[in-house]
C-alpha cells in the first residue's frame, strides 16, 4: 500500500490531479462557511459585472447573481449530485453482477442479456427516455444517469463474481452448510469491494459529465437551483455579450474531469506491474549501441564476432545477458550454439542485426564483421538492407513469428520485394517457388492460407522458406525445432542441412538440444550465463568434452535427437545474469569446483580447433 | 461472408425486440395518468379520453406493446401531437441531419484517432508522444458542450471565419460548400473526445503489437521501419481497434445531442430534447427507438468489417 502510494506521488501529473481534486472538494464542503454572496438573489441592476471587479471577484450573471457563489454552490451540487450516482449505479450494478455471477445458469443468462440489450442503446438515448418518462428534474436526471450506468458495472462485477465463485473458500462455505445470502454477504462482497470501488472512482468523472450534460439541456437541475451544467446552459444565451459567465462553470468542470482522469490514469498507471517493469515499451528499428572502443575484426569467415557484449538495462538492474563472445562462421560451414535458457545464445544470434529489443537491450560492446563490415552500430539503413537479404533470420515459433493476418505467400512476396524491384506477380511466382523448395505440397494453394490454417512443422518451412527468400550468405536459425515434434524435426533439420549444402550457405544454429547439434553442426560453441565456456569441432567435442558443463550436458542427452528435451537434468539453476559471481559462473553447480575458481576471471584457453574456459579442464587440449 | 452477415442479421432481431420493450418499458414508468401528464393538467376531460385511447391506454400493457410493435413494424410510429406530423416523418428528416454531423465527426475521430494513437506509439517518450497524451487528456477531459461553446466564441465571434450555427445559411445559403462551412465547428467539436479515447487506445494496441514476434520477423526480413509501422504493427492493432470503433460511434451519437443545442443543429439529438420538454411522448418513444436500432444495424456494419479483417475469426 505504501509502496502503491509512492508510485502514485512520484507520478507528478497524477499528484496534481489529486491535488485539484482534494481542492475542489473541500471548497465543496466548505461552502456554507464561507463568506459568499447569496446564490440565488437576483439583482437585476448589475448584471453581467465584469469579473474582478469589487464585490464580485468573478462578476456577475444574466441575473447580477454572484458568480463565484454560484459556482461554489454549483460545483458542490454538481459533485454530489455525480458522487451519488456513481454510488447508487455501482451498487445497483453490483447486486446485480454479484448475483448472475454467482448464481450463473439461467439467471446469469437472463440478465446479462438484459445488459447487453441496455448497452445496445447509446447511453444518452436511454438517459432521454427516461428523463422523458420521468419529466425533467435534478433527482430524475440523476436516477437516469445512475440507471444508464448499472450494465456497466452489473458486467464487470459478474466477471469478478464468476472467477470467485469457483474459487475453494466458496466451495467450503457451502460444504459447511453457509446460506446463498451469507456465503455473497461474507465471503464474494469482501472481495469484489476492491473492484467496485476502483470502477466507482474511474466513472465519477464521467458521471459528474453526464449530469451536467442533461443539466446543460435543461433536463436536470431546474432555477434557481443550479447545478455547474445548467450554469453553463443558462449562460449559453449570453455567450457572446458575457463569454465569462459560460466559461467559469465550464473551466470548473473541466478542472474537476482532468483532475480526476489524471488520477485515474496514474493509479491505473500504479496498479499495472506491467508498465511498472517498463515492458509496454515497444522495441526500436534497431538495437541501442553503446560501445567506447571497436575491436579489430581477427581471423576470417564470412561473419565474425569479436568480444560482443549485450545488456539489458532494466531499471538500476544490469544484465549481462551477452559478456564478450567471439565467434566466427566459414561459408558452406553450420556453427552450433548450444546452452540453457537464459544462456544468452538467443539474444548473442539477435545482436547481430540489431534484432535485440530495445529498450531494455543495449549493446555495450565488441564488434559483427560481415565480409569485413561492422554491424553493430551500423546505419539503420545498411542494417535493413542487409536483414533479411545477406543474413537471415529464422525463429523459434513460427505460429508467433508469423504475421497472423497476412496470407503466407504474401509474407514470402514482400520478404523478396522490400529487397528487389520486381513486379508483384512476379514475387508471389518467385514465392510459390520457394514453397516448393522447402517441399511444401501443394504450394500454390498454400501460398493463400493464413499462418493459423497451417500446422506447426508447414509453417516452419514457411519461416524457412522466407529465410531463403533472397538467396542470403547467412541464417541464423534460433531453435527452429524446439517447438515441432520429433519426426517433423527430423525433417526440418535434413531440409536445412540439404540447402546448406546445395547453396554454401554459412548457418548459425542455436539450440539446447545436443542432438540436433551432432545431427547438423560442424562445429559448436557452448554457452552459460552469457560467456563462451567451450568451443570446437562436434565431433571432438562430443566424444571428449574439455569443460564440465559440456560434459554434464551430453551426459543428459539419453540418445541423440530425440525431440526436446530440457536440461534440467543438471542440479541448480544458471546464475541470474545481473549478480554474477566473480571467477567462473559454473561453480556453484561443478563438483570439481576449488577455491581457484571463484578467484578470478577465467579465460579461453585456445589450443588448435578447441577452447575451453576451465581452471581443471575434464581433458588436456592438445 | 453471405452466411455470417445473414446470421449476424438475425442475432440482431432479438437485441431490437429487447430494446422496443425497454423503451416500453421506461415509457410505462409514466407516473400518474399518463394522458394527464403528457397534456398537463388543465386538459378538458375529452382530450385526456381521446388521447388515452389514440395512445390505447384503455388496454393491457402486454396488449398495447404488441400493437405499438405492429404499428412501428409496418412504419407507424404515431402522430407527434407537439407538431402534428408523423413520428417517423420527423425521425427520418432529424437523422439525415444527425448522420451528416456525427458520421463526419465519427470518420473525423477515427482517422485522427488512429494517426495520433500510432504516431505516439512509434515516437514513445519523444516529444510527440508527449505533446499527444497531452492533448489527447485535454480532449477526454472538455465537456463537449463547453468546447463547442468557446470555439464558436473564437472561430465565429472573434475571427469571423465560420457561422455561429445552423446547418445551412438563412438567406443563399443550401449548396454544399455552405454546409461545410456550418458543419466543421459542430464536426470537430464532436469528434474531439472520440479522438483522445480512440487515439489512447490505438497507442496501447501498437505498443502490444509492436512487441509482438511477428514484428520482429518484419525487421529482420528487411521491412522498412514505416511499413513495419503502418502496414504490419498498424493492421495487426486494427483487430482490437476497430471494436472500439463500435462503441465510439455510440458516443459520438450521444455527443451530438449536445452539439446540436449548441450549434443548434436540426438533428435528432434536439428534435428529442424539444419533445421531452414538451412532453411529446410518442416523438421521444419513437425517436429513440428508431436511433437505437440505427445503432445497432451499424454494429453488424462494424462486426463484419472485423471478420474481413481477421481471418482467424470463423464467419
Ligand atoms: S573452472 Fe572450476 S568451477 Fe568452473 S567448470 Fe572448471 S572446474 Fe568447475
Amino acid at each position: 500500500m505504501t509502496r502503491f502510494l509512492k508510485l502514485l506521488i512520484r507520478n507528478r501529473l497524477a499528484a496534481l490531479g489529486g491535488a485539484v481534486i482534494l481542492a475542489v472538494v473541500v471548497l465543496a464542503l466548505i461552502t456554507p462557511l464561507l463568506p459568499l454572496q447569496a446564490p440565488n438573489v437576483t439583482n437585476t441592476a448589475d448584471r453581467f459585472i465584469r469579473p474582478f471587479s469589487p464585490g464580485h471577484l468573478l462578476g456577475t450573471d444574466h441575473l447580477g447573481r454572484d458568480l463565484l457563489s454560484r459556482l461554489l454552490w454549483g460545483t458542490r451540487l454538481s459533485l454530489a449530485v455525480g458522487a451519488s450516482a456513481a454510488v447508487i449505479a455501482a451498487v445497483i450494478g453490483a447486486a446485480v453482477g454479484i448475483v448472475a455471477g454467482y448464481f450463473g445458469g439461467r439467471i446469469d443468462n437472463v440478465i446479462m442479456r438484459l445488459v447487453d440489450m441496455l448497452m445496445a442503446f447509446p447511453y444518452i438515448l436511454l438517459a432521454l427516455a427516461i428523463v422523458a418518462a420521468l419529466g425533467p428534474g435534478l433527482m430524475n436526471a440523476l436516477i437516469a444517469v445512475a440507471a444508464v450506468n448499472v450494465p456497466f458495472f452489473a458486467r464487470n462485477i459478474r466477471g469478478i463474481t464468476v472467477g470467485i465463485a469457483g474459487r475453494e473458500f466458496v466451495d467450503a462455505a457451502r460444504l459447511a452448510g453457509m446460506g446463498h445470502g451469507r456465503i455473497i454477504l461474507f465471503e464474494i462482497l469482501p472481495n469484489v469491494v476492491p473492484v467496485i470501488v476502483i470502477a466507482m472512482s474511474t466513472t465519477i468523472g464521467w458521471m459528474i459529465l453526464e449530469t451536467a450534460g442533461l443539466s446543460f439541456l435543461g433536463l436536470g437541475s431546474q432555477p434557481p437551483q443550479a447545478d455547474l451544467g445548467s450554469m453553463l446552459g443558462e449562460a449559453r444565451a449570453a455567450l457572446i455579450a458575457a463569454p465569462h459567465t459560460s466559461v467559469v462553470p465550464g473551466a470548473m468542470i473541466l478542472a474537476i474531469v482532468m483532475g480526476i482522469n489524471l488520477l485515474g490514469d496514474g493509479v491505473r498507471d500504479a496498479l499495472d506491474p506491467r508498465l511498472r517493469s517498463g515492458a509496454l515499451t515497444r522495441p526500436m528499428p534497431a538495437t541501442s549501441v553503446r560501445r567506447e572502443t571497436v575491436p579489430a575484426p581477427q581471423g576470417g569467415g564470412v561473419l565474425q564476432l569479436a568480444d560482443l557484449e549485450t545488456r539489458f538495462e532494466i531499471g538500476p538492474r544490469i544484465y549481462r545477458a551477452v559478456n564478450k563472445v567471439s565467434l566466427e562462421v566459414a561459408p558452406g560451414e553450420c556453427l552450433g550454439i548450444i546452452g540453457e535458457s537464459g544462456s544468452g545464445k538467443s539474444v548473442t544470434a539477435l545482436s547481430i542485426m540489431g534484432l535485440v529489443a530495445s529498450p531494455p537491450g543495449v549493446i555495450t560492446g565488441g564488434a559483427a564483421y560481415y565480409r569485413g563490415d561492422d554491424l553493430i552500430g551500423a546505419p539503420y539503413r545498411r542494417l535493413r538492407s542487409l536483414r533479411g537479404d545477406r543474413i537471415a533470420y529464422i525463429f523459434q515459433d513460427p505460429q508467433a513469428t508469423l504475421h497472423p493476418l497476412y496470407r503466407v505467400g504474401d509474407q514470402l512476396a514482400e520478404a523478396i520485394r522490400v529487397h528487389h524491384s520486381i513486379s508483384r506477380a512476379e514475387a508471389e511466382d518467385r514465392a510459390i517457388d520457394l514453397l516448393t523448395a522447402v517441399r511444401i505440397p501443394n504450394a500454390e494453394s498454400r501460398a493463400r492460407a493464413y499462418p493459423h490454417e497451417l500446422s506447426g512443422g508447414m509453417r516452419q518451412r514457411v519461416g524457412i522458406a522466407m529465410a531463403m527468400a533472397n538467396d542470403p550468405d547467412i541464417i541464423i536459425a534460433d531453435e527452429p525445432t524446439t517447438a515441432l515434434d520429433v519426426t517433423v524435426q527430423a525433417q526440418i533439420l535434413s531440409l536445412l542441412d540439404d540447402l546448406r549444402r546445395e547453396r554454401g550457405l554459412a548457418i548459425i544454429f542455436i539450440t539446447h538440444d545436443f542432438g540436433v547439434v551432432a545431427q547438423l553442426c560442424d562445429r559448436v560453441a557452448v554457452m552459460y550465463a552469457g560467456r563462451i565456456v567451450e568451443e570446437g569441432p562436434t565431433g571432438t567435442v562430443l566424444d571428449a568434452p574439455a569443460h564440465p558443463y559440456t560434459r554434464r550436458l551430453i551426459a543428459c542427452v539419453p540418445e541423440l535427437g530425440q525431440g526436446r528435451r530440457r536440461l534440467e537434468a543438471i542440479p541448480g539453476l544458471p546464475p541470474a545474469v545481473d549478480r554474477l559471481p566473480a571467477g567462473c559462473a559454473f561453480a556453484p553447480r561443478c563438483d570439481k569446483a576449488r577455491d581457484a575458481c571463484t578467484a578470478g576471471d577465467i579465460a579461453l584457453e585456445r589450443a588448435g580447433a578447441r577452447a575451453v574456459r576451465c581452471l581443471f579442464p575434464e581433458e588436456t587440449l592438445t | 461472408m453471405g452466411g455470417y452477415i445473414l446470421k449476424r442479421l438475425i442475432s440482431a432481431v432479438p437485441v431490437l425486440l429487447g430494446i422496443t420493450v425497454i423503451v416500453f418499458a421506461i415509457m410505462a414508468l409514466i407516473p400518474g395518468d399518463p394522458a394527464t401528464a403528457i397534456l398537463g393538467s388543465y386538459a378538458t376531460p375529452e382530450n385526456v379520453a381521446k388521447l388515452n385511447r389514440d395512445l390505447g391506454l384503455d388496454q393491457p400493457a402486454v396488449t398495447r406493446y404488441f400493437i405499438w410493435l405492429g404499428n412501428m413494424l409496418q412504419g407507424d410510429f404515431g402522430r407527434s401531437f407537439a407538431l402534428n406530423r408523423p413520428v417517423l416523418d420527423e425521425v427520418v428528416e432529424r437523422f439525415n441531419a444527425t448522420l451528416i454531423l456525427a458520421g463526419t465527426a465519427f470518420v473525423l475521430c477515427s482517422l485522427l484517432g488512429i494517426l495520433a494513437g500510432v504516431v505516439s506509439a512509434a515516437r514513445q517518450y519523444g516529444w510527440a508522444d508527449k505533446a499527444i497524451t497531452f492533448a489527447v487528456l485535454l480532449g477526454i477531459s472538455i465537456p463537449s458542450f463547453f468546447l463547442g461553446m468557446m470555439m464558436i466564441l473564437i472561430f465565429a465571434v472573434n475571427l469571423r471565419w465560420l457561422p455561429v450555427s445552423g446547418m445551412y445559411a438563412i438567406y443563399g445559403g443550401g449548396d454544399f460548400p455552405d454546409l461545410l462551412r456550418h458543419l466543421t465547428m459542430p464536426a470537430l467539436a464532436l469528434a474531439v473526445v472520440a479522438t483522445g479515447v480512440i487515439a489512447r487506445l490505438s497507442r496501447s494496441a501498437m505498443l502490444e503489437v509492436l512487441r509482438q514476434d511477428f514484428i520482429r520477423t518484419a525487421r529482420a526480413k528487411g521491412v522498412p521501419e514505416r511499413r513495419v509501422i503502418w502496414g504490419h504493427a498498424l493492421r495487426a492493432a486494427m483487430v482490437s481497434i476497430i471494436p472500439v470503433l463500435g462503441i465510439q460511434a455510440g458516443f459520438v451519437l450521444s455527443g451530438a445531442v449536445y452539439i446540436e443545442i449548441v450549434f443548434q443543429w436540426p438533428g435528432v439529438g434536439r428534435m428529442l430534447v424539444d419533445a421531452i420538454l414538451k412532453r411529446d411522448i410518442l416523438l421521444v418513444q419513437g425517436g429513440v427507438v428508431f436511433v437505437a436500432a440505427c445503432y445497432v444495424m451499424f454494429n453488424i456494419v462494424v462486426d463484419v468489417a472485423q471478420s474481413l479483417l481477421d481471418p482467424r475469426i470463423k464467419t
